[in-house]
């Protein structure tokens, strides 16, 4: 939930955000979601506007609820997805995102994830690709209470940088007072794999078309088993158009 | 086809190959053998493009173009194939959709149509029965997961695809079992043993020529051509290696 005072850098949540956009924005009031017991829904949300985005998401998972969530955030000069996700007994909770920014864009991401009850299971991918002087930022929190045994949570985040000059944040993090929990998180940022681009290439795919296939298929991770996840694919190509 | 005149590259700053000449002419297939280092491996790379692989003197004429010119995907379209020692991994992109951008691509270049996709599944149905290879396995992710002589087999079922006018074909033969061997040899053959086309097989071993018979054999030592001869040079190698006989 949003307090009325702006947040300001060293509050952990908003360190690498746009504060002089948010600005104007602020308070941000939240979009709360709830799914009740046994029951599933999904929601697909691709900030894709000019100017600044900031959405703030709060999801109340009953227990065996289940909830897929996927954002494409590509928008203007400052996109900010924030999403609190709090589980019940076997509840599950898919995020898959894919940020792509380019010129002076600034990026966000940020998660938290709250396993409170037994046996609940979540996965976050998130994919980033950026160029210019962009910078993306993954800031997931996954927070395991204590009795909550059996909880699975894993959290993949993966940025590509297309350029030097572009910056990737990424924080995963795990705060488990459980026994008998299963949590991983995997984090890599990096550049086009130059033997791919070659082997491509030797086949007569011309440098920029190399490129588009591998991103292609980078970020469409982010979107597999998505009700959505052609369309959002298909939009996330065409953002990505605009970056090579 | 192919006429390197006196090539020298670098790698690294370190000079590997050292005035190569070689000429190949259509309907014609070559083996360069050679010890370890010779710089067989630096002579497929330099002749496809590979970033990092520095021409340092010296020319390549292919088919009356000047090849060292060219981009890596010009020299495809072009119709050059580059057979890999290590065919490289690309995770979530399919060998379909790859093979057809590329295919695409070429035609592009050559002011033809794109192949519709039907045309496309035919064509790259007939290549994988050639080189028995599951169609299945086409719509993977290229390379991902498949063994070491899958890979080998994959890289002819794309050669078939493409059919280019010269392959250079760098170790195919690493990596297979007898079975696998026979097959990638005999879809060598299908391929290209034609008159207006060539190939450039680069090998440690005399096995793989028991499938494709070479015109000529070359031995690469020291970055140049040290010596050439007909298919017998191969045995001869075999028999009694590199230094005694290109010594």
């Amino acid at each position: 939930m949003a307090s009325l005072a702006l947040p300001t850098r060293k509050d952990e949540a908003y360190r690498y955000a746009d504060l002089a956009a948010l600005a104007p924005l602020w308070p941000i009031t939240s979009q709360m979601i709830h799914v009740s017991a046994g029951q599933s829904d999904a929601l697909a949300i691709t900030a894709l506007s000019h100017g600044a985005e900031v959405r703030d998401i709060a999801i109340t998972l009953e227990d065996g609820a289940s909830f897929d969530l996927r954002v494409l955030n590509a928008g203007g000069a400052y996109g900010r997805i924030s999403v609190t996700a709090t589980l019940g007994k076997g509840a599950s909770f898919h995020f898959g995102a894919a940020q792509l920014g380019g010129g002076a864009q600034t990026l966000e991401i940020v998660t938290e994830v709250r396993h409170l009850e037994p046996d609940a299971v979540s996965r976050q991918t998130v994919r980033s690709v950026l160029g210019g002087t962009a910078t993306g930022t993954y800031l997931g929190k996954v927070h395991v209470a204590r009795g909550a045994v059996g909880t699975d949570g894993v959290q993949s985040i993966r940025a590509m940088l297309l350029e030097r000059t572009a910056t990737a944040n990424a924080r995963p993090e795990l705060e488990i007072y459980a026994d008998d929990v299963k949590c991983a998180h995997g984090c890599a940022v990096g550049e086009l794999d130059p033997q791919g681009l070659f082997y491509l290439q030797s086949r007569g795919l011309p440098p920029a078309e190399a490129k588009k296939l591998m991103l292609h298929a980078f970020i469409a991770e982010a979107f597999v088993g998505a009700p959505e996840g052609e369309a959002l694919t298909e939009a996330a190509l065409a953002a990505l158009e605009g970056l090579l | 086809m192919l006429k390197i005149d006196n090539l020298s590259a670098t790698v690294a700053d370190k000079p590997i190959l050292k005035g190569l000449s070689l000429t190949v002419n259509a309907g014609e297939i070559h083996a360069i053998m050679g010890p370890n280092g010779a710089g067989k491996s630096t002579l497929g790379y330099t002749l496809g493009g590979r970033p990092g692989y520095e021409v340092t003197g010296g020319s390549v004429d292919f088919d009356g173009q000047d090849l060292l010119a060219l981009e890596p995907h010009e020299r495809a379209a072009a119709g050059l194939f580059l057979g890999f020692q290590y065919p490289v991994e690309i995770p979530g992109v399919s060998n379909l959709q790859f093979l057809r951008e590329a295919l695409n691509a070429q035609r592009k270049v050559h002011g033809l149509e794109p192949l519709s996709g039907a045309a496309f599944i035919k064509l790259a149905k007939e290549q994988a029965a050639l080189l028995r290879f599951d169609m299945d396995m086409l719509k993977r992710p290229v390379n991902v997961g498949f063994s070491g002589g899958e890979k080998k087999r994959a890289e002819m079922v794309q050669m078939g695809i493409l059919a280019p006018k010269l392959a250079i074909l760098d170790e195919t033969d690493s990596g297979l079992d007898i079975d696998a061997l026979r097959i990638c040899g005999e879809g060598i053959n299908a391929i290209m043993r034609k008159p207006d086309k060539a190939v450039l097989l680069i090998t440690h071993y005399q096995r793989l020529l028991d499938y494709v018979k070479p015109d000529f054999v070359h031995v690469l030592a020291g970055g140049r051509i040290v010596k050439s001869g007909g298919a017998d040079l191969a045995l001869e190698l075999e028999e009694h290696g590199y230094e005694a006989v290109a010594a």
